[in-house]
């Protein structure tokens, strides 16, 4: 060996040093249970011994038999519908109103994140009693002045969306951002060679910001796509899943089978189908980043 | 090109009506935490009549705030230190590409960005019963940070790729060390990103919910112990509000004074995340 290779092999070893803490924790906390929990789907684990039992597939039949598992993985189509389109809807419409809002921009920017930045904590539980609460919320007063509307969250006709409701009110600011950030992008010229042609308003931003903007739309889509396989704070708040499991989405029909019927081994099982969601939009996401010039 | 005025007014419209939306639900936080509960059940919409400050009070001895606020102190900060120690040191190393396999590392850290928390909360969680580390702060913490590591390096290495290799160069000829360079060159270059990278990450470990439930166990945290006032307190609103009052008031005025960075993080974290 070379002095030269020797101590490019030194400097290296101290670089793979330098990485090992951020990967060694990953590591402890997701990687390795990680791990265990594929193992876990394929036994019968009640969350106490250590010796669990293998069973071979019939977790998955048991999930896959289940109608509530199956009305679950519903509620998550209709949730991602949900959110691949309104907010979406909501923040190219407000991005684009305050592209030519200089001024303004900043105030309207910290109003619309304020209901991102707080914990779902505070905001379900604000919208369960000032709200949806038949007594005292909003839908309370209008009970008293002679409507007939009920808490949206009691009936299964409507629990779902008012759930869902809730989370996209806290969530649409955050794309309004985005999105302003990605036009603001757009190269000048090009809007105003389309002035030139005579474009009006509607063309300039379907032929050009549009276009523009593409790549961070795609990738907000694809993000939308995971996290409403992963949606769980806000259902779990404001519904546990009820009434009558016509809010439960997979998360919460995890979490149930593990932490109150103490069936773990089913419950990996609904982690790793989950998973499976997450690694395929991933596999979707890799591919529209792999033209970043930097990797 | 015509001055129309009637799309302006329109459009200025539409962002007021989004803006009150946004809004609407936390002016009536802010005007019923003055109420009291029979007042707030006659009509949620009005103004106080009188002012019910011992509301304030109560919510605050009853949502266990004052152990509250301190463990979420605790917690936040660990996952803070956690992560502003991991993903500088990580970041750096891949903005260089200074390893060979910096490319399986992005591809790993891109993939467990969207793992649900499902695949590996059931385990972990026995693994924490079996080392007793239910409802430790500290521990909650880390595993939190583990949580916003992949963002968090995906962030810190943008930041790192718009240092000029000039500068790293300059220091190493001038006979610095590796950690030398990146502690006394190139990471106060970088420090906008540290600032972001800590609120962003700050304001995921504060309002986590899924994880700290789960572990903490009864040991609350500030939103966890106003969770546990929600349904055993319904008889009192004015108190329920006065309550989120005290949880929103000290986000609000962080975000409001450090709205840059909050802006920067996300955009960065969406765009190149």
């Amino acid at each position: 060996m070379t002095p030269a290779v020797a101590a490019r092999r030194r400097r290296s070893g101290k670089f793979y040093l330098m990485i090992a803490p951020a990967l060694l924790l990953s590591g402890v906390v997701v990687l390795i249970p990680g791990i265990l929990t594929a193992y876990a789907a394929f036994t019968d684990w009640d969350g106490l011994g250590l010796h669990p039992a293998w069973v071979g597939l019939a977790n998955f039949r048991e999930i896959f038999a289940d109608p509530v598992f199956r009305h679950s993985l519903r509620d998550n189509l209709v949730w991602t519908a949900l959110f691949l389109t309104i907010p979406v809807v909501i923040g190219l419409l407000t991005a684009m109103l305050l592209l030519r809002r200089r001024r303004t921009r900043t105030v309207y920017q910290v109003i619309y994140l304020i209901p991102y930045v707080l914990a779902p904590i505070t905001n379900a539980v604000l919208w369960l009693n000032i709200i949806y609460n038949p007594i005292s919320g909003v839908i309370g007063f209008f009970r008293n002045h002679g409507s007939a509307i009920d808490n949206p969250l009691a009936s299964t006709d409507t629990a779902l969306y008012a759930v869902a409701g809730v989370d996209i009110w806290h969530f649409w600011g955050f794309l309004t951002v985005v999105y302003l950030a990605a036009l603001r992008q757009t190269p000048l010229d090009q809007v105003e060679a389309a002035l030139v042609e005579g474009a009006n308003g509607w063309q300039i931003f379907r032929y050009v910001y549009l276009p523009s903007i593409r790549p961070t739309l795609q990738l907000m889509w694809v993000m939308i796509v995971i996290f409403s396989f992963l949606a769980f704070d806000y259902v779990y708040l404001l519904t546990q899943g009820g009434p009558a499991n016509s809010t439960e989405m997979l998360s919460t029909y995890a979490y149930t089978a593990a932490f109150s019927a103490f069936q773990f081994g089913k419950a990996a099982a609904v982690g790793l189908v989950m998973s499976g969601f997450g690694l395929l939009s991933s596999f979707l996401f890799v591919w529209l980043s792999r033209k970043d010039p930097d990797l | 090109m015509k001055a129309s005025s009637a799309p302006r007014a329109a459009g200025h419209l539409i962002l007021a009506v989004f803006a009150v939306t946004a809004l609407f639900p936390l002016l009536l936080v802010g005007i019923n935490s003055l109420k009291l509960s029979t007042q707030i059940i006659t009509n949620p919409l009005a103004l106080p009549t009188t002012l019910a400050w011992s509301n304030f009070g109560e919510a605050w001895q009853y949502g266990h705030f004052a152990t509250g606020f301190r463990n979420s102190l605790l917690l936040t900060a660990t996952t803070v230190v956690t992560v502003l120690i991991c993903s500088s040191l990580a970041g750096y190393v891949l903005a260089g590409k200074k390893i060979a396999i910096w490319p399986a590392v992005i591809v790993y850290f891109m993939v467990s960005m969207t793992v649900p928390i499902q695949l590996f909360l059931f385990p972990l969680y026995f693994g924490f019963a079996h080392l007793n580390l239910l409802g430790n702060v500290f521990a909650v913490g880390a595993v939190i940070a583990a949580m916003n590591m992949p963002l968090s390096v995906f962030l810190m290495r943008t930041f790192f790729l718009n240092v000029p290799k000039e500068i790293e160069e300059a220091a190493i000829m001038d006979g610095a060390s590796t950690m030398q360079t990146l502690y006394r060159v190139i990471l106060p270059i970088v420090s906008p990103g540290l600032i972001t990278v800590s609120i962003i990450v700050g304001l995921n470990a504060w309002n986590e919910f899924l994880i700290s439930s789960t572990f903490l166990q009864g040991n609350y945290t500030a939103t966890l112990g106003y969770l546990s006032m929600n349904g055993t307190f319904s008889t009192n609103e004015g108190v329920m509000m006065a309550g989120a009052v005290i949880l929103i008031l000290p986000i609000l005025a962080i975000f409001v004074l450090l709205q840059r960075y909050v802006v920067d993080g996300l955009v960065n974290g969406a765009v190149k995340g």
